[in-house]
């Protein structure tokens, strides 16, 4: 599939700063689901609201987005009146953990056949870089000028300990590592997820002595620690704590999904 | 799965339950709350299988989150909740009137604000239903005030929401929902489906002009479909900047369901002509009816669809009578509305019989106040 037949040529420009990470997790989504060869009209994308959750609507598919924090609600509806089309969802740090925590818990947890995948950038950047849940510890962000003396979120952490069936958390310096990560998870059934942590130069790294984008990537090239080759059967994740990011591939099972229990049948 | 045509003694959720299933509800998600868990425990037992989904999600916004996902798939779906767990909707209940989701939402209400009584019958949330989220839009909400309405006005509520593409209320009553009562079920109840893209049949559907009500575009058809709770014109292009897209679209919005109020609305006169009219509805009309049908001297108007509002029963009741009392149960909702209608159109006098804390206004307090107004 060429790129244009992949996402839509008149929607853009896109809405993204220069040196996003979102360009980047884009294209990584994109390699892996044309690799797949994977019909695009038999694929929903769903977003709430924030930079990431904008994916969606740049993507040549049905398209729904929704309102902030409730994209894994509004998927999961979608999914079982219409268990034949594949889904996933693009959200980011605060849409997911913050205002959407309780339904990312409980969507792990239902597992219904989904891929969510979370752009966490540690920033709200849509609104202008407040600090999110994912903050690390005394960063700095316009609502946090005294330094962030919130603990961060690990939301691959949580994804594992609710009961996802596969959780892999990569930078958006790990193209290869990410594309393939997401193959598997889009191949895979039940509720899938996959973590990108990327970078927000504009309201994050500004702020935080990090305004280059490549200054970022240099970052989580020296703060991420790769566990999944030391620990194969880890299942548990360390939290992201002063900035250190554990990367890799954490849980990969094969429990039920939520349509084959309750043996939902095709609908209209 | 559809309750055969009979008769029936059945409680009022009860009766929500088969009317939704006789509308053809295909998606249920919700989440306990009194009094309207019997909907949902009802609706668990039927929707299984090939038969639909019943999900029982973390909380109301969840629930009602997922019953749009849900619509987006091509199926009727449906909610039910009380107060507190209506409000958490409300955000969500914007965003469906924004993409122009049909969505079926049953409110038990009860009394309020916060977890106020959850066991006792209230009607305090009438103007929340049209004016809980942010913005402009206009909703579609039925007032039922029996048995047999929880089951008629449940498959209105659907037939409703599906033809003008909007969130329809069924506004009941911890009264309403737990009374039993007699239900008929006719041989031939009338079913209006969406209006779906790409898709020609003769059908009710059909009556209302594209440009008011777009054909509806079900995901994974190929469409390319774009559904957004942003400003977007006609071609789901996001348009948040553009004055004249907003105005454009939040007002073809509140025109698809203003224009057809006559199509929508619904109400029963009892008595009309007389000097005295009561005009109510749901359970605070129960005691009215009684008074109606046994003194000429009163009539009453009982709304059964409570937005779009009536503005033309309550005129023309108006213009035909001296005075009127509301009767609701809260402190005096649709009672402005009424009386605003009233005044317009030559009724001076209308009077507001209130009451709360869960028991509805009884026949003597009724005949007491019109005794006050110099009508008995």
């Amino acid at each position: 599939m060429e790129l244009f037949e992949f996402y839509r040529k008149d929607r853009w420009p896109h809405v993204f700063c220069p040196g996003c990470g979102n360009g980047t997790v884009m294209n990584c989504f994109y390699r892996a689901f044309s690799e797949l060869a994977l019909p695009l009209d038999k694929t929903a994308f769903v977003g709430g609201i924030g930079c990431s959750s904008r994916i969606p609507l740049y993507i040549n598919s049905d398209a729904l987005h929704t309102t902030h924090g409730r994209a894994i609600a509004f998927a999961t509806g979608l999914k079982l009146a219409k268990p034949e089309l594949k889904i996933v969802v693009f959200t980011g740090d605060g849409d997911l953990g913050a205002i959407g925590g309780n339904h990312f818990i409980n969507g792990c947890r239902r597992n219904v056949d989904m891929t969510v995948i979370c752009i966490n950038n540690n920033i709200y950047g849509m609104t202008g870089g407040q600090a999110s849940i994912t903050t690390p510890h005394d960063f700095q962000s316009t609502t946090t000028p005294y330094g962030n003396k919130e603990y961060p979120f690990d939301l691959a952490e949580i994804a594992v300990a609710a009961g996802a069936n596969y959780v892999a958390r990569w930078t958006t310096r790990n193209v290869h590592e990410l594309a393939k990560s997401m193959k598997t998870a889009l191949q895979k059934k039940g509720f899938t997820f996959v973590e990108v942590v990327s970078q927000c130069p504009t309201n994050f790294g500004r702020r935080n002595k990090m305004a280059d984008p490549s200054q970022m990537l240099e970052w989580f090239k020296e703060s991420s620690i790769r566990r999944d080759k030391d620990k194969p059967a880890l299942d548990q994740v360390d939290l992201n704590i002063e900035g250190k990011v554990t990367i890799g591939e954490f849980v990969d099972r094969n429990r039920e999904c939520y349509e084959e229990l309750i043996g939902v049948g095709k609908h209209g | 799965m559809k309750i055969a045509p009979g008769e029936y003694f059945l409680q009022g959720n009860e009766a929500c339950v088969q009317g939704a299933l006789s509308a053809g509800v295909r998606f249920f998600a919700g989440y306990p709350i009194t009094p309207s868990t019997e909907i949902a425990e009802g609706l668990s037992h039927k929707l299984k299988g090939a038969d639909g989904v019943f999900l029982q999600m973390e909380d109301e916004i969840a629930c009602i989150s997922a019953v749009i996902g849900a619509s987006w798939g091509g199926v009727k779906a449906m909610t039910a909740t009380s107060g507190p767990g209506f409000s958490l909707m409300q955000e969500a209940i914007g965003y469906a009137a924004m993409s122009e989701t049909p969505v079926v939402i049953v409110n038990v209400m009860r009394g309020g604000p916060s977890t106020g009584q959850p066991t006792r019958a209230s009607q305090g949330d009438v103007m929340q239903t049209k004016y809980g989220s942010h913005g402009d839009y206009q909703v579609i909400a039925f007032a039922p005030a029996s048995v047999q309405e929880m089951f008629d006005l449940t498959v209105d509520s659907f037939n409703y929401s599906e033809k003008y593409r909007v969130p329809a209320f069924l506004l009941s009553d911890a009264e309403i929902g737990h009374m039993r009562g007699l239900l008929k079920i006719p041989e031939h109840i009338r079913i209006i489906d969406r209006k779906e893209k790409g898709m020609k049949r003769p059908d009710e559907a059909y009556d209302v002009p594209d440009n008011l009500v777009h054909p509806f575009p079900v995901f994974g058809k190929g469409h390319k479909t774009m559904i957004t709770g942003m400003t977007h014109t006609d071609t789901s292009k996001i348009e948040p900047e553009d004055a004249r897209v907003h105005q454009e679209l939040v007002e073809r919005l509140s025109e698809k369901i203003l224009r057809n109020r006559k199509d929508i609305n619904k109400w029963e006169l009892m008595c009309p002509g007389s000097k005295t009219m009561i005009v109510s509805y749901g359970s605070a009309s129960l005691g009215a009816k009684e008074v109606a049908a046994s003194d000429d001297r009163v009539g009453l108007l009982r709304l059964k669809s409570l937005w779009p509002f009536p503005e033309e029963p309550v005129a023309e009741v108006a213009r035909n009578c001296s005075q009127i009392l509301v009767s609701e149960m809260n402190l005096g909702m649709m009672y402005w509305e009424i009386k605003r209608v009233a005044v317009e159109n030559g009724c001076k006098k209308v009077e507001l019989l209130s009451k709360i804390g869960g028991d509805p206004p009884t026949p003597s307090e009724f005949r007491h106040r019109l005794r006050e107004m110099g009508a008995l």
